[in-house]
C-alpha cells in the first residue's frame, strides 16, 4: 500500500524566478524525521523537496528493481541495501560532496559495513531495535505485575496472547524481521537461511495467529497512543513517539518499549541513490545537509531513534542520548543481533509462509 | 467491398493486439521466467537487437517452475476458490439490492427517468478509492454505523464490520450496484406494459405475472449484469485490502502480495495468467449471451 502522505513545495525559489526549479526528491519511512527540516532545506538551498513516505522495505525494493522510480533519495534498511546494491540500483556516492561524512560514529560504521562494505554507496540515517510496546496499565491488568514485558514469552507465548488479544496486539507486517524473532523464541539461529528452520517460525505463529488483530507497520503508532491496542511488536522509535504522543494527549496511557531479553533485531536505515536518479548533486546536497550534526540531531530528538552522527551527540536533548531504549547500553548492544538477505529461492519460502501465516491458511 | 470490411476491422483487431494480447504475451513470458536479484527483477530477459542465437538461448530460459510452484502450495488454490465465492455471492448480493432499484426507475414516471439515471451514475464523479476509504469510516468500531445503532438503541456494545468479510461484501455491492442497475433498468425499460395487461386480463395476479413475464423478459439483463459484476469482483484488490481483514483471501491480494512484498514477478505473472483462463470462462458464456441476444433482436 502507497502512503502518499505529503509533498513540499517551496516558494523560495519562485519568489527567486527560477524558470526551471530544481527539485530533489526523497522517499523515506513514515513518521521519520522532523518537517521543520525539509523546509530548513529548501530554504538553505533553494531546491524544491519533494517528500514522500513508505512503510515496508519489501515495496521499496520493488520500485528499486522495477526502476525509473524517479526518486533521488531512498532509504533502505541494512539487508535490503546490501541485495539491492547486487542488483546494481544505486550509484557510487561522490564523496567530495559530502564534506559532513567525517561527522559520522565509528561504532555504527563497524556494523553497517557488513551492508556496504566502503560505504560506497550509502550513509548511515538512523538505527534502531525490533522490539516489544506494551501499554503498561493495559497488559498488567491482564497478566499481573510480574507481565514478562521485556521477553518474548510476551508475544509467543500462546496463554500469554490468549489474555491479551481483547485488548490488541499488532505485529509488524514486516517478515524479514518477524520471522527472525519467532525463530530466536524457540531457540533458532535468527539468521537461519534454512527452509526447514524457517518452518518453525510458522509453528510459532500458527499458534498465536488467532491473538493477533492485525499485522501493519505503521498504524500501531497512533493505536498505542490512543489505547486502541495494548501490544504492538514494533520498531523501538515508533513505540517511543507513541510514548511521547499518549504523554502530551495526557490520556492515561502509558507506553513502554523492551528490546527482548532474549536477544532482539538490530537493523540501520541507510540513505543511498538511486542509478537513474534525476538529479543525483541534489541528493548529494540532500545527504550533506541530512549528514549536519545539528541537523541530524534534531531529526532524533524528534523521531527518539538513534543516529550513526558521533559529532551530534552534543546537540541530542537529554532524554534521548540518555534512553537505554534509544542508546543501549554495552550490555544490550551485546544481546542484539543482525541479519542477512535471503537468496531468492529462500525468499520465496519466507514471504510465502508469510502470506500463509498472515491469512490465518 | 471485402477492401473496406478489413479497413473497417483493422482498428478493433490492432486495438486489441496493443492493449490485450501484447501485455499478456509480456505477462506470460514473465511466468516462465526465473526470479533474479536484478533490474528488472527477472532472468532471461530478450534482446531484440542480438539476433537469432540469443533469441534461441532466451527461448531455452523459459521453464514452467512458477506454475508447478504454484501447485505446490494450496495458498493459491485456496485464494482463487475463495475469490470465486466471494465473487458469486457478492453478486447474488448485488442482484437482490440492483433489481428492485432497476425496477422502480423503470416503473416510475417517465420525466423523472433521467434524474434517477443521474442518481446512478452519481458516485463516479468521485474517485472510487475514496469512496471505498470513507466506508472505512463508516463501518468502523467507532464509526457512523455504529453511532447510529447504539444511538438508537439496537445494539449495546458496537458491531466489528471493518476488516472483515461483512465489509468486503457490502464494499462490492455498493461498488458495482450500477453495473447492475443499469443492464436491468435498459431491459426493462422496453417491455412491453401490454403483455402484462393481458396477463392480469386472462387472470394472472399481478405477483404471477411478475414472475411469468417480467422476469423472463428482463433475463438478458440480469445475466449482463452479473457478468459485469462477476467479472471484475474475481480479481478485486482495493475493497478486500482496504475493508477486509487479514483472513479474507483473495487472489487479487496475492497477486499484489506476490509482487510487491515478495518482489516476485515471475510467480506473480504465473498466478495472473492463472487468473486470466479462469476469467476466460465466463467471459465466454457473456460473450454467447450478448449474441444470441442480438440475434434474437434482429
Amino acid at each position: 500500500m502507497r502512503y502518499h502522505l505529503m509533498t513540499m513545495t517551496a516558494t523560495l525559489a519562485l519568489v527567486a524566478g527560477a524558470a526551471a526549479a530544481e527539485e530533489v526528491r526523497v522517499y523515506n519511512w513514515s513518521d521519520y524525521i522532523d518537517e521543520a527540516l525539509l523546509t530548513k532545506f529548501e530554504e538553505e538551498t533553494g531546491i524544491d523537496l519533494i517528500y514522500d513516505v513508505f512503510d515496508s522495505n519489501e515495496l521499496l525494493e520493488t520500485k528499486m528493481l522495477a526502476g525509473g522510480s524517479g526518486y533521488d533519495v531512498v532509504v533502505p534498511s541494512g539487508t535490503f541495501l546490501q541485495r539491492q546494491i547486487t542488483a546494481g540500483a544505486f550509484q557510487k556516492l561522490d564523496k567530495s560532496k559530502l564534506p559532513n561524512l567525517d561527522n559520522m560514529w565509528d561504532v555504527v560504521r563497524e556494523r553497517t559495513a557488513q551492508y556496504d562494505p566502503e560505504h560506497d554507496y550509502s550513509i548511515n540515517y538512523m538505527w534502531g531495535t525490533t522490539g516489544i510496546g506494551v501499554n503498561v496499565g493495559e497488559v498488567t491488568k491482564r497478566l499481573g505485575e510480574d507481565a514478562p514485558i521485556d521477553s518474548l514469552e510476551l508475544i509467543f507465548n500462546p496463554e500469554n496472547m490468549e489474555k491479551l488479544a481483547d485488548c490488541g496486539v499488532h505485529f509488524l507486517d514486516a517478515p524479514a524481521e518477524m520471522i527472525p524473532a519467532a525463530l530466536n523464541y524457540v531457540g533458532e539461529d535468527p539468521n537461519s537461511h534454512d527452509p526447514e528452520v524457517i518452518a518453525k517460525a510458522g509453528e510459532v505463529f500458527g499458534a498465536i495467529r488467532p491473538y493477533i488483530q492485525k499485522f501493519h507497520s505503521s498504524e500501531y503508532i497512533n493505536g498505542l497512543a490512543n489505547g486502541d491496542i495494548c501490544v504492538a511488536v514494533g520498531w523501538s522509535g515508533d513505540v517511543l513517539q507513541a510514548r511521547d504522543r499518549a504523554a502530551e494527549a495526557g490520556n492515561g496511557v502509558e507506553i513502554a518499549y523492551n528490546a527482548p531479553k532474549e536477544g532482539a533485531q538490530m537493523w540501520f536505515d541507510m540513505m543511498a541513490i538511486p542509478a537513474d536518479a534525476p538529479n543525483p548533486d541534489g541528493a548529494h546536497k540532500f545527504l550533506n545537509f541530512i549528514l549536519d550534526a545539528e541537523n541530524m540531531a534534531q531529526a532524533s530528538n524528534y523521531v527518539y531513534y538513534a543516529n550513526g552522527n558521533k559529532a551530534s551527540q552534543e546537540y541530542l536533548v537529554d532524554d534521548v542520548i540518555n534512553d537505554p531504549a534509544i542508546y543501549p547500553s554495552q550490555e544490550t548492544l551485546d544481546n542484539l543481533f543482525t541479519t542477512t538477505p535471503y537468496g531468492a529461492k529462500v525468499q520465496r519460502v519466507v514471504t510465502r509462509l508469510w502470506t500463509k501465516i498472515k491469512s490465518g491458511t | 467491398m471485402k477492401l473496406r470490411r478489413f479497413f473497417l476491422l483493422l482498428p478493433p483487431y490492432l486495438w486489441l493486439l496493443a492493449l490485450f494480447l501484447v501485455p499478456f504475451l509480456i505477462v506470460l513470458k514473465i511466468s516462465l521466467s526465473d526470479i533474479a536479484l536484478a533490474i528488472p527483477p527477472y532472468t532471461p530477459t530478450l534482446d531484440i537487437g542480438a539476433g537469432w542465437d540469443s533469441f534461441r538461448t532466451f527461448l531455452s530460459g523459459l521453464d514452467f517452475e512458477n506454475f508447478v510452484f504454484l501447485t505446490q502450495d494450496d495458498l493459491y488454490w485456496k485464494a482463487y476458490l475463495s475469490s470465486l465465492r466471494i465473487a458469486f455471492i457478492a453478486t447474488a448480493l448485488t442482484l437482490l439490492v440492483g433489481y428492485p432499484i432497476a425496477y422502480g426507475m423503470a416503473q416510475s414516471a417517465a420525466e423523472w427517468r433521467p434524474t434517477l439515471m443521474m442518481l446512478v451514475i452519481l458516485p463516479f464523479w468521485t474517485s472510487f478509492l475514496i469512496r471505498v476509504y470513507s466506508w472505512m469510516g463508516i463501518l468502523s468500531t467507532e464509526g457512523f454505523l455504529n453511532q447510529l445503532l447504539l444511538w438508537i438503541g439496537v445494539i449495546d456494545a458496537p458491531l466489528t464490520i471493518l476488516n472483515t468479510n461483512v465489509a468486503v461484501y457490502i464494499g462490492i455491492v455498493y461498488t458495482y450496484l450500477p453495473f447492475m442497475i443499469l443492464p436491468i433498468y435498459a431491459t426493462l425499460e422496453k417491455l412491453d406494459e401490454s403483455l402484462l395487461e393481458a396477463a392480469e386480463d386472462l387472470g394472472c395476479s399481478r405477483i404471477t405475472a411478475f414472475w411469468l413475464i417480467t422476469i423472463p423478459l428482463s433475463r438478458s439483463g440480469i445475466i449482463a449484469g452479473c457478468f459485469l459484476v462477476f467479472i471484475p469482483t474475481i480479481g478485486e484488490f482495493v475493497i478486500p485490502s482496504l475493508l477486509g481483514g487479514s483472513q479474507t483471501l483473495m487472489i487479487g491480494k496475492v497477486l499484489w502480495e506476490e509482487f510487491f512484498n515478495n518482489r516476485d514477478w515471475p510467480v506473480a505473472s504465473a498466478v495472473a495468467v492463472i487468473l486470466l483462463l479462469i476469467l476466460i470462462v465466463p467471459i465466454l458464456l457473456f460473450q454467447r449471451n450478448q449474441q444470441k441476444q442480438q440475434e434474437a433482436e434482429q
